[in-house]
């Protein structure tokens, strides 16, 4: 084999490496990444059943229902419109009514948002960035959650 | 007093890596011995002063005054004196100032260790370090100062996230820092060389023990935080592909690729324009990982408290840095002359077409991390991106890399012989057929892919002990003569193997965790029983349990085998932290041989019984064990006479005999 010969083929192989990663990246990007919406955005633009997306937004007061086997219904909502959401297994430990909260999964045929993942969070105080964006967004963002987020939350608990 | 002590002892570090990045450079462009012997001194007068700060901080911690902010805002005296004292890194301020800390004492490793690099070399590389630490010491001083004061000091702190209030804290975030930072060395050599023009073999011998001191401490400090978030988090996976564990992920994958291409231009002195590269980017990922981590653009755990004036610091930082080092890169690079020929199918083909797939795998994680960031910039649309990409990416990557691993030892410098490595691996392709049968033999239901997995797991791990066999040709020759083979290897030989060996035990783990775990996630009452894999568990009841700064919630399990013989008892609780009013959850875990058993409790709800996730992990221990292997051989590496020993010494020592005798 030539120099030539042997610098052909490692550039030819590095190329094809590359080529291999990026047809990968392109081919993942068309199934596997999650929009994230709010319910405004999915009651202006419905998403199709059986699409996953990420929902976000508070958990309305007085609508979670706790029944059999780990069931649990709850509507998100950013202060102007709500989407019912259900959910099967152990919510997280900050799960809470009037708490911010991304849930993922896809709607079914009749518009209930069937959750299979309630983003866990490590944190009281935190507040997912995207939901502080979506009720910025439509205008129910209000400064009290701001300072809940700087302040431990006193008496906040069950 | 203290606090202030240790904000003047900054302010003087910050003074002196000023000079030590300033002074040795303008000494060697002057030749001005003086000058350039500022650099060492300066380095270890550096570190002397930002450990007095880093002290007083910790000191601040110990003794909880609260007068302090950052004590205030993340310490509180109920805590157990180990937790006041990794309280110093659970927040952002003390987790920079433990950055620098690490960076000033790898500057003073240089400065102590350093005896026989070239003297230019060295003083250029100490000038990088000082201007990173400068960097990094201002951004502290000017957003991010530990040392603030509160006027009216309150009597109580307001206590650090219970999370966080845990031993992994001890360890994880040094590891991880030591990582990062460590190549941060590497990367002010590979600026050194490329001012000064000029590069050898003889560069990649000074660099590679930092490579791997770097190179095993980010192994092992992702090793436990993976660890750590599966029996913390109470969900029982042990890798989330979440941003910041790829953030320390890109550095260890670009990192692992440096480690061989150090190896080929320490031996051959081929693909050095390339080794350079990679030292300059595995940094930039380190410092792209603190980015991300540091500056906010992420919320998690480990975001802390966001401030944009320091993403935007940190920002500048990095453009700086990265941007810098690159262009005097394209400017430079130019200059150095390749050497050393070989043939595509030769040991230097398989560590580049290691270091092509490891690239590429970091690349895959690169994108997948930052394209949300860039799109929800650029375009307002807010994306996640989550396992299912990275499954589609990085392990079609992996896979033939792992294929193509235990082939690289077994082929020889310059020409290698694939067929005769293949038939030296006979042994391991066969074991790892059979691997394949017997694992499609024994499980029920599970993916297709699993034995597959396992059997490149088994290939792996045989290829690692065939590549010793033929080393030390315990087959062909008699064992004592084998066996002084076996002690004659060089350890590098021996830390290969191991850390090879250690890959294949981790895959084994995640295949085995992965495909055939078991999962129940119901609500017990007390009295009932629930099954998973060949055990029972009853649950007998809760009862409350308090510690140190907290109450445990405990539920009370009987662990029996499916048949009835009793084995143990597993308490998972739900831990509530008066002072912040958090509650979290803290997994119980049984070891059954290598595999576990993983139980964490839920909220209870209002019909009285708890809802519980209960797995079976199998084998999921290999998974940490593989990483202690892959540390293990790193250290045995890092143990290599040739290594330690600087071209100069022998010689010296040789020259002092003879002046002795004659």
């Amino acid at each position: 084999m030539t120099r030539k010969q042997r610098r052909l083929v490692l550039i030819g192989g590095s190329l094809g490496v590359l080529a291999m990663a990026l047809a990968l990246m392109l081919n993942a990007f068309r199934g596997s990444i999650v929009f994230f919406n709010s319910p405004s955005d999915v009651m202006a633009k419905p998403v199709a059943p059986g699409r996953r997306i990420r929902l976000g937004g508070l958990v309305k007061s007085g609508s979670l229902l706790r029944g059999d086997n780990l069931k649990a219904r709850f509507e998100v909502t950013d202060g102007r419109r709500e989407v019912p959401v259900t959910y099967q297994g152990v919510l997280p430990d900050l799960f809470r009514e009037g708490q911010g909260v991304v849930a993922e999964g896809a709607f079914d045929g009749t518009g209930v948002f069937r959750a299979d993942t309630i983003l866990a969070k490590h944190d009281a105080t935190y507040m997912p960035k995207e939901v502080v964006d979506a009720l910025k967004k439509s205008g129910h963002w209000k400064d009290e959650y701001a300072q809940r987020a700087a302040v431990p939350i006193a008496g906040g608990g069950k | 007093m203290i606090p202030e002590l240790g904000h003047y002892a900054l302010m003087l570090a910050l003074g002196l890596a000023v000079i030590q990045g300033l002074m040795p450079v303008v000494g060697t462009s002057s030749n001005d011995d003086v000058l350039i012997g500022m650099a060492a001194p300066a380095a270890l007068a550096q570190f002397g002063f930002v450990a007095v700060a880093f002290v007083a901080l910790a000191v601040s911690y110990v003794t909880s005054d609260f007068s302090v902010l950052n004590v205030y805002e993340n310490s509180n005296s109920t805590m157990p004196f180990i937790y006041r004292l990794t309280a110093i890194w659970g927040n952002h301020e003390g987790s920079m100032l433990l950055w620098v800390s690490i960076l000033t004492f790898f500057g003073a490793l240089v400065a102590v260790f350093g005896v026989n690099l070239p003297a230019k070399l060295k003083a250029n590389a100490l000038a990088v370090q000082g201007w990173i630490a400068a960097a990094f010491e201002l951004f502290i001083l000017a957003t991010s100062n530990p040392f603030l004061r509160i006027v009216n000091a309150p009597f109580e702190g307001r206590d650090l996230n219970p999370i966080l209030q845990d031993p992994g804290l001890a360890f994880h975030p040094p590891l991880l820092y030591l990582g990062y930072v460590g190549f941060s060395i590497v990367f002010s050599f590979a600026i050194a060389a490329l001012i000064e023009g000029r590069i050898d073999a003889a560069w990649a011998r000074f660099v590679r023990p930092w490579v791997l001191v770097a190179w095993m401490c980010l192994t092992l400090g992702i090793a436990g935080g993976s660890y750590w978030a599966y029996y913390e988090l109470g969900w029982g996976g042990f890798w989330f592909w979440d941003p910041v564990e790829n953030a320390s992920l890109m550095p260890w994958l670009a990192g692992t690729a440096l480690l061989h291409s150090a190896v080929v231009m320490e031996k051959r002195s081929a693909l050095k324009i390339w080794t350079i590269l990679l030292a300059i980017l595995v940094f930039s990922l380190s410092l792209i990982g603190t980015f991300l981590v540091r500056s906010g653009v992420l919320t998690s755990v480990h975001a802390f408290a966001t401030d944009p004036r320091r993403g935007i610091f940190i920002l500048t930082i990095l453009v700086l840095f990265i941007g810098g080092a690159l262009s005097l890169y394209a400017w430079r690079a130019p200059l150095l002359k390749q050497g050393g020929l070989f043939a595509p199918i030769s040991r230097e083909g398989a560590l580049v077409l290691n270091n092509l797939f490891l690239t590429s795998a970091c690349v895959t994680v690169f994108v997948g991390t930052l394209y949300p960031l860039a799109l929800e910039a650029l375009a307002g649309q807010k994306i996640s991106v989550g396992p299912p990409f990275f499954n589609l990416t990085f392990v079609p990557l992996f896979i033939p890399l792992l294929l193509a691993m235990p082939f690289g030892p077994l082929l020889g410098w310059k020409r290698g012989d694939l067929v005769g490595a293949a038939q030296r691996l006979m042994a391991a392709e066969m074991l790892a057929a059979v691997a394949v049968a017997a694992a499609f033999a024994l499980e029920h239901g599970g993916p297709v892919v699993a034995p597959f997995g396992v059997g490149l797991a088994i290939f792996v791990m045989a290829g690692a002990l065939v590549d010793i066999a033929e080393r030390t040709m315990i087959l062909r020759l008699p064992l004592r003569a084998a066996l002084r083979r076996a002690a004659g290897l060089p350890r590098s030989a021996w830390g290969t193997a191991f850390a090879h060996f250690g890959i294949g035990v981790t895959l084994f783990g995640i295949v085995a965790a992965t495909a055939w775990g078991s999962e129940r996630i119901v609500a017990i009452k007390p009295g009932n029983s629930v099954n998973i894999f060949h055990y029972q568990l009853t649950f007998d009841g809760m009862f409350d349990r308090s510690g140190p700064n907290y109450r445990d919630a405990v539920g009370h399990f009987t662990v029996r085998r499916s048949g009835g013989s009793l084995i143990g008892v597993m308490q998972p609780s739900r831990r509530t932290f008066p002072a912040s009013n958090m509650a979290v959850t803290e997994a119980a875990l049984m070891r059954r041989g290598i595999s576990q058993i993983y139980l964490s409790l839920g909220d209870s709800n209002l019909s009285g019984a708890v809802p519980v996730r209960l797995y079976f992990k199998p084998d999921v221990i290999m998974i940490w064990w593989g990483a202690a292997l892959m540390f293990f051989g790193g250290a045995l590496s890092l143990s290599d006479r040739r290594l330690r020993v600087g071209a100069p010494k022998p010689a010296k020592r040789i020259r002092a005999a003879l002046r002795a005798a004659g």
